[in-house]
């Protein structure tokens, strides 16, 4: 499911590095050697044979992230990203493997479409990546796309991301034929006629700013939706970029009666409220929203507990002047994949709002589990996908910097604590500071 | 779970650089005084003779109209002549912005003429801001979209102290659509500002969600106008009613329930609205032709108002222009 080009498997020695995989439970200072590609090694003053070495005293090693939710722009907005850019920017992020969403021009809903896409990858990408193909024809919410010819074409998983499946009976259609696929829908939730024309979460700073509001009621009542019809269907679901405390009590309750549900947050979600769009910064304008105190608190503990198991970039590139227009006129959406960690640790764990495990556990482990891939691990005999990291980094967020053709980043001009060092993804070096 | 820290929101203020006037949370209470002065002071002096005065000669005034407007743009463009500054006035229509100019590139294009201030009106909240960042001219906005209008709020404010003798302690009723009004917005804060009260009242889906939070009470009854020094009519909006959006019923059960008619209006209360009027629908006309309605005044005020902005930002000074320099060069 997971595409890349070809490139030599590496020989490699990570030496005194903190190696920290939290869902295997590693936690010590010691060497990985990794052969042909595959973690042959573990302990301390391990032999060298004459492996590339990698001085890492100081410097934390762990299972390399996976990026559940990018938008790669390819086909037809390729001056905004290209396999090749993204999937560049993804291993400087600290990625081994990302899933590409399917809302390009032409839309993924089709096997020739995906074909191409994966024989694109296979030239250009420098991580492997998988790609969704959309639920439904042309992502018009009207017809079930060829769901099963797709999951055979090598779809990672479905979605009309971007939009929502609008009516129950083709989003209850779509449960029911992608149970033959064995792939996951990822569902954007989002009512249409609640949220129309809106820019920005509805509250006491929409009402101040003037801007038409998008309640955190379009997007519960869509969750709620979802949850009851995968419950009923008893197919699993995942939620991507949830945004609102009261979507996260629903589904906090559906997986306590049983219901398999997944779900992802940005970290934009995660670090910002809506106050921020007092400055009026298209690079804060996404969907959904930011929201208030109360919602991002939700999310914040929701991560913690596990409820929320993925971290997802929803990386969206969009063309500079595209963004400098005002904030009304600009379209939704920021970039993510090089930034994520940073403004995570920055943000989440240096002040005590989550341990770093948890951090990690919530930007690998859980995003490969939601859609069935195998988790990076950092054990005998499994494929390196590593990320080392400098936590004292400090580095400030310039455009000049970015690896991505496009710089709509919400970060622009902070200073950011955590850096990546090197990426390992599936056995070769992706990036190298 | 430990206090949230959020980045943008605990920045420092950008350091103090050029001025604009782009909202009334721009504004001091200080300043808010000091253009009033001012504008009285100018007010005496177009009493005298000559209506014009030297102070901005060889400024530089661009008005940027991408919405259409009578009043704002006519009397932006007198009271920078009045101040004997060149002026400049661009409407969309007819100009590069119907060949799909971007207002990054119409504000970069202006700016290569040196304008000392641009005013603007466009539809879309944040288009002075962009204008700010790409151009080194001072900014005032005449509105943008359902954002901001602050200088029809320091109008407002100078209509109700000239007829009222203060602003502090005063009660003001805004009544009608006040989810999409730019006025609405603006004078709750300009009002806040100075130690007025505000009462919005409208219908439920016309008064915005969370709005108390700018420090005003909310009613859909009516008669919470009843108390109010002044009952401020909003313009019912219908060019920018969303078709089907169903805000309310229709503009004839509007007018039964929130239209300020003879019977609505207590002897003595003073009523304002920022025009154009829909007599007959937000308005009787009755109530528009009496004695006690302030919206003649309100368009006088904007001109020694808007001369007092012009002149505000073009001159560091921050004291009031002294009635008897004034009389001078007149």
């Amino acid at each position: 499911m997971l595409h890349a080009k070809s490139r030599r498997k590496e020989n490699l020695v990570v030496r005194g590095a903190r190696v920290l995989d939290p869902v295997a439970g590693v936690d010590a200072v010691m060497d990985v050697r990794v052969d042909c590609g595959v973690i042959a090694q573990l302990g301390t003053g391990l032999d060298t044979n004459e492996h590339h070495v990698v001085d890492a005293e100081g410097l934390v090693l762990a299972p390399a992230f996976v990026d559940p939710h990018v938008h790669l722009r390819t086909p037809g907005r390729e001056d905004e990203e290209s396999l090749a850019s993204g999937t560049a920017a993804a291993a400087a992020g600290g990625y081994c493997a990302i899933l590409a969403m399917p809302n390009t021009d032409p839309v993924v809903d089709s096997a020739a479409v995906l074909g191409a896409l994966v024989e694109q990858a296979r030239a250009e990408a420098e991580v492997p990546v998988g790609f969704l193909a959309s639920v439904t024809k042309g992502q018009d919410g009207a017809e079930l796309a060829e769901l099963g010819e797709l999951a055979d074409a090598g779809a990672a998983g479905f979605s009309d991301d971007g939009r929502p499946v609008s009516s129950a009976g083709l989003m209850r259609r779509a449960l029911q034929y992608a149970s033959i696929t064995g792939r996951r829908l990822a569902l954007h939730c989002e009512e249409p006629t609640l949220s129309r024309a809106g820019q920005m979460h509805e509250g006491a700073v929409s009402a101040e700013l003037g801007f038409a509001g998008y309640p955190s009621v379009a997007e519960s009542l869509m969750v709620e939706r979802d949850l009851a019809l995968a419950a009923y269907e008893g197919e699993p679901i995942h939620l991507l970029h949830l945004s609102a405390r009261e979507s996260v009590e629903a589904l906090r309750a559906a997986r306590a009666r049983g219901v398999e549900a997944t779900a992802e947050v940005t970290p934009h979600h995660l670090c910002l409220t809506d106050e921020a769009v007092r400055t009026l910064d298209a690079n804060l304008k996404m969907n959904p929203p930011l929201r208030s105190h109360a919602d991002r608190a939700a999310l914040v503990e929701a991560l913690r507990d596990g409820t929320i198991g993925s971290i997802a970039t929803d990386h969206a590139p969009h063309a500079r002047h595209e963004k400098e227009v005002p904030f009304e006129a600009a379209p939704f959406g920021v970039t993510g994949l090089e930034t994520a960690f940073a403004a995570l640790y920055t943000h989440l764990v240096e002040p005590g709002l989550i341990p770093l495990e948890t951090l990690l556990a919530r930007l690998s482990d859980g995003p490969a589990r939601a859609y069935g891939l195998d988790a990076p691990r950092i054990a005998l005999g499994a494929p390196a996908n590593l990320v080392l990291l400098d936590l004292a980094a400090e580095w400030r967020v310039d455009e000049r910097g970015f690896r991505s053709r496009s710089s709509n980043s919400w970060l622009l001009g902070e200073t950011l604590k955590g850096s990546v060092r090197l990426t390992v993804a599936d056995g070769r070096l992706a990036y190298a500071a | 779970m430990p206090e949230l820290r959020v980045m943008r929101e605990t920045l420092p203020p950008p350091p103090e650089e050029r001025r604009h006037l782009i909202s009334v949370r721009d504004l001091t209470r200080d300043d808010v005084e000091r253009l009033l002065a001012t504008a009285a002071s100018f007010e005496q002096s177009l009493e005298r003779e000559v209506k014009k005065l030297p102070t901005l000669r060889g400024r530089t005034v661009v008005n940027l109209f991408y919405e259409s407007s009578t009043r704002t743009s006519s009397s932006f463009e007198l009271a920078a002549k009045r101040l004997s500054a060149d002026t400049m006035s661009i409407k969309a229509a007819g100009s590069a912005v119907d060949k799909g100019e971007s207002l990054k590139d119409t504000a970069l294009t202006l700016s290569a003429y040196d304008p000392d201030v641009i005013v603007i009106r466009h539809p879309q909240i944040g288009a002075p801001h962009l204008v700010a960042r790409v151009t080194d001219a001072r900014i005032v906005n005449a509105g943008d979209g359902k954002h901001q209008h602050p200088t029809q709020a320091l109008l407002d404010l100078y209509t109700m102290q000239r007829s009222l003798g203060r602003l502090e302690g005063l009660h003001v009723a805004v009544v009608g659509d006040v989810l999409h009004s730019r006025v609405a917005r603006s004078l709750v804060q300009a009002l806040d500002l100075v130690g007025a009260r505000t009462t919005l009242v409208g219908p439920p889906a016309l008064l915005p969600r969370g709005a108390e939070a700018m420090g005003c009470e909310l009613s859909t009854d009516v008669a919470a106008t009843r108390d109010a020094d002044v009952v401020y009519v909003l313009r019912m909006q219908r060019e920018r009613m969303q078709e089907g959006a169903n805000y309310v019923p229709s503009l004839r059960e509007y007018t039964a329930r929130w239209g300020i008619t003879p019977e609505r209006v207590r002897p003595g209360q003073k009523v304002m609205h920022p025009g154009p009027m829909n007599r007959g629908v937000e308005i009787d006309p009755r109530v528009a032709d009496a004695a006690d309605a302030l919206i003649v005044d309100q368009v006088r005020s904007g001109l020694v108002v808007r001369m007092a902005v012009l002149y505000d930002l073009l001159t560091a000074g921050p004291a009031p222009v002294p009635a008897a320099a004034a009389m001078e060069v007149a």
